[in-house]
C-alpha cells in the first residue's frame, strides 16, 4: 500500500512538472537568462513555478507536522542541520552550472525518460554517475581536502 | 534558442501540485521530497530499507508523461537543445553538485525553504546564481 502511495505521490509531482512547464527544458533555460530581459525573451514562468509550490508546501507542512507521525514511517525525518559549511555552498554551485548547461535538474531529467529522447537518457545517466561519484566522495572526505603547499601533509 | 510563452497560472498550478506531492509524501512516510536524494539512494550504499518505495516514486516520475500522452493524446514540446557533450558534462555537474551539497530544486528550493532551512537558502540561491551565471555565458558571451 505504501509502495502504491509513493507511485501516485511521485506521479503527482511529474504532472505538476509537466503543467508548469519545468519539462521544457528551453524555458528553464529562458528563465535563467536574464541577459534576454531587454531582447524580451525572459520567461519568467518558473518563479510562479516555485511560488506554487513553496505556498502549497509551506502550508502544508504546517499541518501535517503537528501530528504525532507519518501514516507509514515511525517519525519523520527531517534535516536538522543549520550550519553553513563548505558543501552547501560548492555543490549548489556545481549543480547550477549543470543546470545552466542542459535546462534540466533531477526532477524534470527523469520525468523526461518518460518523453522518450535518447537525449533525456543520455543526460539521466551522466546525472546517476555525478549521483553516485559525490556519495563516493561524501564518505571519504580526505579526497576533497584541498592541501596548499604550505599546508603540514598528514602522517 | 528557442522563444517561450509566459505562463503564469499553468506555472501556479504546476507548482502547487509541486507542493502538493511533497505534503504527501511528509505525510505518508514522514520524508523530504528531494528528487536528488531519492534518485542518489537507488544506488548502493543502501542505508535503509526503503528502496522499493524510492524506486516508486522515481517510476511515478517517469510515468506522469505516459499517462499525460495515454489521456490527452499528446505531449507538451520538450526542446533539448543541448548536445550529448553538453548533456555528458551538465548531467555529471548536477549529479555530483546536487547529491554532494545534499539537495537539488525540490530539496532545497521546495521543501528546505518551505521549512525556513537556513542551509536550503542558502543552496538555492546559490545554485540560481550559478544558473543564471552559466546561462549568460553561454548564451552572450560568444
Amino acid at each position: 500500500m505504501a509502495i502504491l502511495i509513493q507511485f501516485v505521490i511521485g506521479l503527482i509531482f511529474g504532472l505538476g512538472l509537466i503543467v508548469s512547464g519545468m519539462s521544457e527544458p528551453a524555458k528553464v533555460l529562458n528563465f535563467l537568462d536574464i541577459g534576454g530581459i531587454p531582447a524580451g525573451t525572459w520567461d519568467a514562468s518558473l518563479a510562479f513555478v516555485m511560488a506554487g509550490a513553496v505556498a502549497v508546501t509551506f502550508i502544508g507542512f504546517g499541518r501535517v507536522l503537528r501530528r504525532a507521525r507519518p501514516i507509514f514511517a515511525e517519525r519523520f525525518y527531517l534535516p536538522t542541520r543549520r550550519d553553513i559549511d563548505f558543501r552547501i555552498v560548492a555543490g549548489p554551485a556545481i549543480f547550477g552550472i549543470g543546470w545552466g548547461l542542459a535546462g534540466f535538474c533531477p526532477g524534470p531529467a527523469l520525468t523526461a525518460l518518460g518523453f522518450g529522447s535518447s537525449s533525456g537518457f543520455i543526460f539521466v545517466a551522466a546525472m546517476c554517475a555525478g549521483m553516485v561519484l559525490a556519495r563516493f566522495v561524501a564518505d571519504r572526505p580526505s579526497l576533497m581536502r584541498f592541501v596548499a603547499p604550505a599546508d603540514p601533509l598528514e602522517t | 534558442m528557442v522563444a517561450t510563452s509566459f505562463t503564469p497560472m499553468a506555472s501556479l498550478m504546476g507548482g502547487a501540485l509541486i507542493g502538493l506531492s511533497a505534503v504527501l509524501l511528509m505525510w505518508a512516510k514522514g520524508r523530504v521530497a528531494g528528487v536528488s536524494g531519492i534518485a542518489a539512494r537507488l544506488f548502493p550504499p543502501y542505508e535503509d530499507g526503503e528502496f522499493a518505495g524510492r524506486l516508486a516514486f522515481v517510476a511515478g516520475l517517469v510515468a506522469a508523461p505516459v499517462l499525460v500522452r495515454l489521456a490527452t493524446g499528446s505531449l507538451p514540446p520538450q526542446t533539448i537543445e543541448a548536445g550529448t557533450a553538453i548533456l555528458v558534462v551538465g548531467g555529471l555537474l548536477t549529479g555530483f553538485g546536487s547529491v554532494w551539497g545534499s539537495g537539488c530544486t525540490s530539496g532545497h528550493g521546495v521543501c528546505g525553504l518551505s521549512r525556513l532551512s537556513p542551509r536550503s537558502l542558502v543552496a538555492t540561491v546559490v545554485f540560481m546564481a550559478a544558473g543564471i551565471a552559466t546561462v549568460f555565458v553561454m548564451r552572450h558571451w560568444s
